[in-house]
């Protein structure tokens, strides 16, 4: 009783807020529920769905296979679906600080070996399938790994870098840094997709999804290394000092001393970064890359399915969230330690 | 490890650096060069003073017809952008300012409100919003002629918000309306989402801006008589000003770069003008030129804007 006054009833403000978003509740609660699932259609017939009043999840039934596999061959949809398990597996296992061994790097070479070799083929009298046709989940989720794998290092360096005391290499790191993050992802993809092929000489072609995946390395590198440097900065003068003092080499000191200490404080805002990053690969959509936001945006031009936006990007943002919200629990979690 | 070593070596190091800057940027710049002469594509912002002979959907102070020039169609492109910008940051500021001081109310309720919103719109792409807004605006809406009307003269449809000027009201005519001021689906749709997704970000920053403020400082307001509202106002507010300043500035620029997903939904943005005239002209490498060096500006401008305040607000 007296957690509910203090709570609810606090002061005469409190008791309007109260009531009003009780209110609000009552008015905007049950019609939600009665068109997301009372009235819903679950069935993926599009006339019951034109018909009825409530949502129509029927949509997502009928299109789940190209939403989570784009335009890979039908009859081969388990490759991509191993796939897809195997490197969110990766992701998990990774998760756990026992397991942050150096052996970790190599799971992580064998597990991705294995996804290349699901996706791709050609091996073991399985079909090859050229990386054009790859799509919807696990197109993301490789976007989002290798955009991390490489540009992590990247980001270091670049840390490095613009704390450097050399004023040249200073200057070239926070150049890059600041151009980087002071225009839009949009402007580097087009410039990837674009520009590239006119950057290296004529006959030397790479395909769109590893345009796109440079573009993606080369602006995560900017941000991750500004994490990285706040990292940096946070480690007591002393810790300096005292790896100066032990006559070790700049780079025996850093990997050393410095790298582990800056990296172990970093880990929550480099989450925080990854998660962005994450929620960034969806605008590949925009160079006309089938990840999971596009292969959604493209059932919806199916002739007897349009007009079920409001659904179709409901679901997306589950999909989004339920990764994201994960991400960032670990986060937290790791920030109590 | 003598001193005039480590000078060699660092001498050594950087100038290493400075060519492999320069051989990186030779190569681009000649192999650049090679391709241009090979497909024959002529380089140079020639092209701004032609004619774009595309029209814009809307343009907000500029008057922009088919027949104006690439240049033109552009400086509308900002203008667009400049709009939906400036506005997005007035909303997200106010939205996420409420929002941010109802994360820490002490009413229950508005608390968990708050703290589900930010979970909630920080976890999921912003431009899956933006496309949930658009399908929102354009699907979810009804047509013109059974618009709706929450005021009078103020009409919501699958065409856009119609509401009336000073010198005249929008009237339904065949199948649209016609007169007043219109925001239509897509700038509706952008504004709506970039507005709701920066202010979860901001609400967070005001949050621990008002966290960073010592609770003496609060006890010691009201020790000296002064209402709870006065005490936020005169007393926490301010100090809270210096810790929110800095990243806030971060999100508003990020809001600035985050309205060229316009593209994405149709929004006549800077991007969405370059991208069209840089696939009718060929001419790419001008057209990211111009929108990196327009973000890049704004950027440097903002962040000078803010550092300015910055040291402005900071104790003297």
């Amino acid at each position: 009783m007296r957690w509910l006054r203090e709570n609810f009833f606090g002061g005469w403000a409190s008791g309007v807020f109260t009531l009003l978003l009780i209110l609000i509740l009552w008015k905007a609660l049950p019609p939600f529920i009665d068109w997301a699932f009372l009235d819903a259609v679950w069935r993926p017939d599009p006339k019951a769905c034109r018909a009825g009043e409530g949502a129509c999840w029927g949509f997502i039934a009928e299109k789940h296979r190209f939403i989570l596999f784009g335009t890979y061959p039908y009859e081969l949809h388990w490759r991509p679906a191993i796939a897809t398990v195997l490197l969110i597996g990766l992701w998990i296992f990774s998760a756990f600080r026992v397991f942050w061994k150096w052996w970790l790097s190599i799971v992580w070479l064998v597990g991705l070996t294995l996804i290349g070799i699901l996706m791709w083929g050609g091996i073991f009298g399985m079909r090859y399938v050229e990386n054009e046709r790859w799509g919807g989940m696990i197109l993301t989720l490789l976007l989002t790994t290798f955009g991390l794998a490489f540009a992590f290092p990247l980001s270091i360096l670049l840390a490095l870098g613009r704390r450097s005391d050399m004023p040249v290499i200073r200057a070239l790191c926070v150049g890059y840094i600041e151009l980087i993050r002071g225009v839009p992802l949009i402007s580097l993809l087009f410039m990837a997709s674009v520009m590239l092929p006119l950057f290296l000489p004529s006959g030397v072609t790479i395909d769109k999804l590893l345009r796109a995946q440079i573009a993606m390395i080369l602006f995560a590198a900017a941000y991750l290394a500004e994490v990285v440097r706040g990292g940096l900065q946070a480690i007591p003068k002393g810790q300096y000092d005292a790896a100066h003092a032990l006559a070790l080499p700049y780079w025996r000191r850093t990997y050393l001393i410095i790298l582990p200490q800056a990296l172990r404080i970093s880990v929550p805002p480099l989450v925080n970064t990854f998660i962005g990053f994450f929620k960034d690969t969806s605008l590949v959509l925009i160079i006309g890359l089938f990840d999971l936001l596009s292969t959604i945006k493209i059932s919806l031009q199916d002739r007897t399915w349009t007009g079920f936006g409001v659904e179709a990007y409901l679901f997306a943002s589950l999909v989004y969230f339920a990764f994201c919200f994960a991400m960032s629990r670990y986060s937290r979690s790791f920030e109590r330690q | 490890m003598g001193r005039h070593s480590g000078k060699a070596k660092r001498l050594a190091y950087q100038a290493a650096a400075i060519a492999v800057a320069l051989g990186v940027a030779w190569f681009f710049v000649s192999n650049t060069i090679a391709n241009l002469e090979e497909r024959k594509i002529a380089s140079g912002f020639g092209f701004l003073g032609r004619e774009a002979g595309f029209e814009i959907g809307e343009s907000f102070f500029l008057r922009y017809g088919a027949a104006d020039s690439y240049g033109r169609a552009l400086l509308v492109g900002l203008t667009n952008t400049l709009a939906v910008a400036l506005i997005g940051i007035v909303l997200a500021t106010c939205l996420g300012t409420a929002i941010g001081l109802a994360r820490l109310a002490r009413n229950f309720l508005l608390r968990s409100f708050a703290a589900a919103y930010v979970e909630f719109m920080r976890n999921v792409p912003l431009l899956v919003q933006l496309f949930f807004w658009y399908a929102v605006v354009t699907e979810g809406m009804p047509g013109p002629r059974e618009a709706l009307s929450p005021l009078p003269g103020v009409f919501l449809s699958n065409r856009g918000i119609f509401f009336p000027t000073l010198s005249s009201v929008p009237e339904l005519q065949g199948f649209n309306f016609v007169g007043g001021m219109v925001l239509t689906p897509e700038f509706a749709a952008l504004l709506i989402g970039l507005a709701t997704y920066t202010a979860a970000f901001i609400a967070e920053i005001v949050r621990a801006g008002i966290l960073a403020v010592d609770r003496g400082q609060g006890e010691a307001a009201h020790a000296l008589g002064l209402s709870r509202p006065q005490t936020t106002r005169l007393v926490v507010l301010p100090q809270a000003l210096r810790v929110i300043v800095p990243p806030m500035t971060s999100q508003y620029l990020n809001l600035t770069k985050n309205s060229s997903l316009a593209v994405a939904i149709g929004y006549p943005d800077l991007v969405s003008i370059a991208n069209t005239s840089m696939n009718q002209t060929g001419q790419a490498i001008e057209g990211i030129a111009i929108i990196m060096a327009v973000y890049l500006t704004i950027s440097l401008s903002i962040s000078a804007f803010m550092n300015w305040y910055n040291a402005h607000v900071a104790f003297k």
